[in-house]
């Protein structure tokens, strides 16, 4: 046991308390971004002019109407900007474009006294375009040689010798959709600048530093004149660790050209029209499997959509790249992925971050292929599960292979899959327009950023004279509950009751240089970082305590509140007497925590490392049943098993397991990004920008019984108190639900029969693949194809919209 | 028509009032399109947010007391950010800070908290209003054989054991917890107590109140009298009519339209009442579908069936069936529902009355034989209806969504043989339209498997729907037929559907 992970006695970690802020969010007290805007007199409200083209040159924008009309205060252009005219971390990304990358692409700013008249001001900003050719579809972007960033591969063995010999080999094309984030606050900030000249910006932002950095190089200005604030995001989910930053600019180079607080607040149009999304995928691979179903080699080609600049594309590939093994052992892989430019939005990270996007190709290939080696799913899956002393693709040995057949078995016993699977079996040979479907999928998910030097983080606690406590670390809250954790962590790291500790907004200026909140990894890092700082404290405090105490600093036990020795019976002090105490002795009181997550490295060029501190494992059991008039369905049972180590915080853990299921769910069967690829004047634009078209999971896609249970017994050694990261990993579980939709579309045709479905399998898609399974089911009477040719699983999935 | 009934001679503002959270505040001097939803915010009230500015994800919840069927008033919760703030004149709100307070929580706040039903916190404000309007419920009463929390679904999944129905939450969306811990919150909740909140229920809703306000951006009139709104109109042909405002309120926010003048009709009395008799019913324009629903119960199955899926209740609370018809869209849900049961239109206008059936209503791709200088007063239904009833609505998601095709069946089966056949469809044209062709088919035949079938095909063929990012042109066709037989499955056994 490290003592990184050892847990003292009465821990505050692994107690069920709400959410921090629980109390100020139901009385609508809590404050985002906007709310402290309509708090700030005088502020202007600043709103984009959007390119109407999905590509076009633009020749000159003339700003006379605008600033003609009463309330209209300055349009803001590239010539205003001070420094360095980019807003993105790859220089590809302008602040004010000289060309418009995609239908929607912000080309000028107004800044007005209020909305109504920003927005009008807008709309008589004329820009003159030349329309240049574009690329909407990933198809498109392939077809052109249209790629940006560097290409990477995956390698081991030898996948094409070892298909050449493999006894059954399938080749397929899976393509799926993005997803856009939806966080119910839409991207907003506020920039002000005080006395000195300081710029003070509140973001709703994943990345404040990398916030301040990228304000520091627009507006020309060191890194020590901007100070950026997070005080809370009403959500999150990877949408604001890179495309905030533009939106901040804005307020901040306009607050610095007007003198006035300048505030941008995105409308949902505005939101999911410019801002990146979740990739979308295009890949085409080929698997081969031993006579038993061993899986013996996959070669495969992701290509992800990109959109219009780099962003974090690249690093998005790198996890698919790192995740196609999911919970499997391939001995020969040979996995090449690249990045597609087109006229889109530019996608960026989400929730998994690309994970999820390597995972859904071994998952759709194994529920493809199952019925074709003449197994079931659960069959294929298990059988290919990593064994102890087996290593990744990527060369990293997969630590607790045993954890993924633990979580399996014990989902698998929970949800009383053997029996249930006969009562489905009854259920689908006496109904014959709904069918039924359960099926039990693994995850597997690597903890740790990919890019080794994000692996820090940063805290600070200050001890006051009556034994209060504030902390303040690098960490963003977007709901996620890190601020609930970090106050557990540092009640448990101190001894003292959580009701002592406090936590201030996160700033730059508090906590410097600080990695995203992304990548799960906020509390392992930011906890680790909080648990250091309050170790010295208690270092410190011990000392005078065992002074007080007439004991050795080392037997000094503080739990909470009260201070005791070992051995020293009927003495104890409370904490705050102790504090007072070495105030007086002129004891520091504060501290300055860091933690590096130890035992990590990775080659970039080469593909090959120890990207990853341990691996985050879950398993999950979905039944479905679907309407075969309509493809309509529901999600009768979902029973989850899932590995959050010694859980800091269970009520936020298993929050982050359903929320991340549910919005999995969304992705694989709801969720429709549909653009305009038509040849017409609004070629490129969003169609689904919109509540109302574009729907996320309601009450009405929560699982009507929906079990969710931490794995026991499960600490984790290298994490804060060992717990393990929960933010991403449950996305992945909703797998299960796909896989369950296609096992019942399985049973409106013939046994055997290997069923593709598209993603996001909406009720079209799955009505469109029940007619295939009930067409097959017709001619299955009359012919007996061969079910291991390659034709079988080739078929590319039929698009939700059927093209003209 | 003779005596429009008062408005301030001269026009000069009204100086609108609202009470929030128990203070009344002033108007000011806001644009007279200047939401609820913005007004609160500027006044200090940012526990409602903006998350869709169109009514789809309940983050701007706010509570309103509305008239009650027993005289008294009902806690609605609504969306603020499609209701003109000048429409809320005289009107009594609610939001979550009047709740409770993070030292005093609401029984509702409380139970959220508790439940970890806040994780961003930003649904959360709305989610507590949707929530307290069904706490306040007076006829919600603890039923046996529901869903204890956390436990499996029983007989009502959608129904707690305190009488909590699920159906108040559909217009509230939340990104973060999956819905689980909100349901479990909900379905915990005690029955109400005897606050102050509870207790304003006892006394009837505010009355609304003659409006007017002038401002740059434009004219806000309330009408309270039928003769008023139809003198206005003849006088101000292009003007906006708004009840829920529902619908315009989309306009206001999301296309940034302003009108010269728009009129609030909702408080007309006119189109205000539910009329129950003999040989129809008629239902007045401005009449929420809440209030439909809890007036009419079953009485008209298609009417039982239709409500529950048109929107959510958050806009149930505000949309009425003049809107619904008054927009003239083809995706509206009622207009398969009317069409099916052959209901008439009563327009009225300075110059009088008239009636129209809906089939002959619509006229186009959002046009209709209404004129401008005419307004939505009722909608008639005849009585009795059919015997075999069924709506059925396609969509992504099963709450709280727009259809890409409904099917409205009315079907008089008198042993085993179909004397009538009416079926309204929606999505699959310019307008929504009678299949008049598939009813032809049906009617005098044998209910049975072979009628089933060739009707379906037929009505494949009616309308000629289209490709659009809600589904494909073949999907709604197939959408139809499949409508039918799904029917047919589903009551083949028994015709006697429903009476």
């Amino acid at each position: 046991m490290s003592s990184l992970s050892h847990r003292l006695r009465d821990p505050i970690v692994g107690q069920p308390v709400p959410h921090e802020s629980a109390r100020l969010h139901v009385t609508g007290q809590a404050l985002y971004t906007d709310d402290i805007a309509a708090r700030t007199p005088d502020a202007l409200t600043a709103w984009p002019v959007q390119s109407p083209h999905a590509h076009a040159r633009i020749r000159s924008i003339d700003s006379a109407a605008a600033l003609a009309l009463p309330g209209v205060v300055r349009v803001l252009t590239a010539v205003d900007v001070p420094g360095v005219n980019d807003c993105g971390g790859k220089g590809d990304e302008p602040l004010f474009p000289a060309e418009a990358m995609f239908h929607g692409h912000a080309v000028a700013w107004v800044l007005a006294e209020n909305q109504d008249t920003a927005r009008a001001g807008a709309a008589a900003v004329t820009v003159d375009y030349e329309v240049l050719p574009s690329l909407i579809s990933v198809r498109d972007a392939i077809a052109a040689g249209s790629f940006q960033g560097t290409p990477k591969t995956v390698s081991r063995g030898d996948a094409r010798a070892a298909l050449a010999t493999a006894h059954r080999v399938l080749a397929g094309v899976t393509e799926f959709s993005g997803q856009e984030h939806f966080y119910l606050e839409t991207q907003a900030a506020l920039a002000t600048v005080d006395e000195g000249g300081q710029l003070f910006v509140q973001s709703s932002t994943q990345h404040p530093s990398e916030t301040q950095e990228i304000l520091a190089h627009v507006l020309n200005r060191p890194h020590h004149e901007v100070t950026v604030q997070s005080l809370r995001m009403g959500g999150g989910f990877g949408g604001k660790e890179m495309q905030s930053h533009g939106f901040a600019a804005i307020a901040a180079l306009g607050t610095l050209l007007t003198g006035r607080p300048v505030r941008v607040r995105l409308n949902r149009t505005l939101d999911m029209t410019m801002t990146g999304k979740r990739h979308g995928f295009h890949t085409t691979w080929e698997v081969g499997f031993s006579e038993d179903g061993t899986l013996l080699a996959l070669k495969a080609q992701l290509t992800s959509d990109g959109g219009w600049c780099l962003d974090l594309s690249e690093a998005v590939l790198a996890r698919a790249l790192c995740h196609v093994d999911n919970a499997y052992f391939i001995p020969n892989v040979e996995v090449q992925g690249r990045v597609a430019r087109s006229n889109k939005t530019s996608q960026t990270a989400f929730r998994g971050f690309g994970g999820p996007q390597g995972m859904l190709l071994i998952e759709d290939i194994l529920g493809r292929s199952a019925p074709l080696l003449g197994l079931t799913p659960e069959q294929l899956r298990r059988k290919n599960f990593y064994r102890e002393g087996q290593n990744t693709p990527y060369g990293m040995p997969v630590r607790q292979a045993d954890r993924i057949a633990t979580v399996w078995n014990q989902v698998f016993e929970r949800s009383d899959f053997a029996a249930r699977r006969k009562e489905i079996d009854a259920f689908n040979t006496v109904n014959t327009d709904q069918k039924r479907g359960l099926v039990i999928t693994p995850v597997k998910f690597g903890i740790s950023f990919n890019l080794v030097a994000f692996n820090q983080a940063g805290a600070l606690v200050h001890v006051y004279k009556d034994g209060s406590v504030l902390i303040n670390h690098g960490g963003t809250e977007m709901g996620q509950g890190l601020h609930t954790k970090m106050l557990q962590v540092a009640a448990t790291a101190l001894g003292v009751p959580l009701s002592s500790v406090r936590l201030a907004p996160t700033r730059t200026d508090k906590v410097p240089n600080t990695s995203a909140t992304a990548a799960s990894s906020g509390s392992d890092l930011n906890g680790g970082a909080v648990k250091n700082a309050c170790e010295q404290i208690v270092e410190r405090l011990s000392v005078v305590a065992g002074g007080m105490l007439g004991a050795s600093s080392h037997d000094v036990r503080i739990s909470q509140g009260t201070v005791t020795a070992l051995g020293v019976k009927n003495k104890s002090f409370p904490f705050s007497e102790v504090v007072m105490a070495a105030y007086m002795q002129r004891v520091q009181l504060w501290a300055a925590g860091f933690y590096r997550t130890e035992g990590l490295h990775w080659n970039a060029e080469t593909m090959q490392g120890e990207p990853f501190k341990y691996f985050a494992c879950g398993a999950a059991v979905a039944e479905v049943e679907v309407d075969g008039f309509t493809g309509a369905y529901s999600q009768r049972r979902v029973d989850i098993v899932h590995d959050a180590g010694e859980s800091l915080s269970p009520i936020v853990d298993i929050g982050q397991i359903e929320g991340g299921y549910v919005q999995g769910a969304g992705w694989l069967t709801l969720e429709d990004l549909r653009w305009d690829e038509g040849t017409g004047p609004t070629r490129g634009r969003l169609l689904t920008q919109s509540a109302s078209t574009y729907k996320l999971p309601s009450f009405s896609e929560m699982p009507e019984i929906f079990n969710v249970h931490l794995l026991e017994h499960a600490e984790e050694e290298g994490a804060v108190y060992g717990s393990k990261a929960v933010g991403e990993p449950p996305f992945m579980l909703a797998f299960s639900v796909r896989e369950a939709l296609r096992a019942a579309v399985a049973a409106f045709g013939p046994a055997g029969r290997s069923v593709t479905l598209a993603s996001p399998a909406t009720p079209e898609a799955v009505f469109w693949a029940v007619q295939e399974s009930r067409e097959a089911a017709t001619e299955a009477a009359a012919q007996t194809p061969d079910p291991f040719s390659t034709e079988a699983a080739t078929a590319i999935p039929r698009p939700a919209i059927v093209e003209p | 028509m003779s005596n429009p009934g008062p408005l301030p001679d001269p026009l000069v503002d009204t100086d609108p009032t609202v009470t929030v959270n128990g203070t009344v505040r002033h108007f000011g001097q806001s644009p007279a399109h200047t939401t609820a939803l913005e007004w609160l915010r500027v006044n200090g009230l940012t526990g409602a947010k903006e998350g869709c500015a169109e009514g789809e994800c309940g983050v701007c919840a706010i509570l309103m007391a509305q008239t009650d069927r027993a005289g008294g008033a009902r806690w609605g919760a609504l969306t603020s950010c499609l209701v003109p703030m000048a429409a809320l004149d005289g009107q009594e709100l609610v939001t979550a800070e009047g709740l409770g307070t993070p030292s005093k929580l609401h029984p509702v706040q409380a139970a959220m908290a508790a439940a970890g039903g806040s994780q961003c916190g930003y649904c959360t404000p709305g989610f507590v209003c949707s929530m307290a309007a069904e706490f306040y419920r007076s006829d919600r009463q603890p039923v046996s054989g529901a869903t204890a929390p956390g436990e499996p679904v029983g007989a009502h999944p959608e129904t707690g054991p305190n009488g909590f129905d699920l159906h108040a939450l559909s217009g509230n969306l939340c990104r973060c917890t999956g819905y689980r811990p909100i349901r479990d919150a909900a379905f915990s909740l005690p029955m109400a107590d005897d606050d102050a909140i509870s207790r304003r229920r006892l006394t009837s809703a505010p009355e609304f109140r003659s409006t007017f306000l002038e401002r740059d951006d434009g004219i806000f009139i309330r009408a309270t009298t039928l003769p008023q709104a139809v003198t206005l109109l003849a006088e101000n042909p292009g003007a906006v009519l708004v009840a829920g405002s529902t619908d315009w309120g989309v306009e206001v926010t999301i296309r940034a339209r302003r009108a010269p003048l728009v009129i609030a009709i909702e408080s007309i009395p006119e189109l205000n009442v539910i009329h129950r008799g003999d040989t129809e019913i008629e239902i007045g324009a401005a009449v929420p579908l809440s209030q439909i629903e809890a007036v009419l119960g079953d009485r008209v199955p298609l009417l039982a069936q239709l409500i529950p899926q048109f929107a959510s209740r958050l806009i149930r609370n505000r949309a009425t069936l003049g809107g619904n018809l008054g927009t003239g869209s083809p995706i509206g849900d009622s207009p398969p529902v009317l069409l099916a049961l052959e209901a008439q239109i009563v327009l009225v206008s300075a110059m009088g009355e008239r009636v129209l059936p809906v089939a002959e209503y619509f006229t186009g791709y959002r046009a209709t034989l209404k004129r401008a200088d005419e307004l939505i007063k009722s909608v008639r239904i005849p009585l009795p209806g059919s015997n075999a009833n069924a709506f059925h609505k396609i969509t992504k998601r099963r709450f709280d969504d727009i259809s890409s095709v409904a099917v409205a069946f009315s079907l008089q089966i008198d042993e085993g043989v179909i004397t009538t056949a009416r079926i309204g469809l929606g999505g699959v044209a310019p307008t929504p339209l009678r299949a008049r062709a598939t009813e032809a088919v049906l009617t005098g035949q044998l209910w049975n498997r072979e009628t089933v079938r060739h009707a379906a095909a037929t009505l494949e063929s009616e309308g000629t729907p289209m490709d659009d990012h809600r589904a494909s042109s073949r999907y709604r066709t197939l959408m139809l037929s499949g409508a039918l037989l799904k029917l047919y499955a589903q009551n083949s056994a028994s015709p006697e559907v429903s009476s």
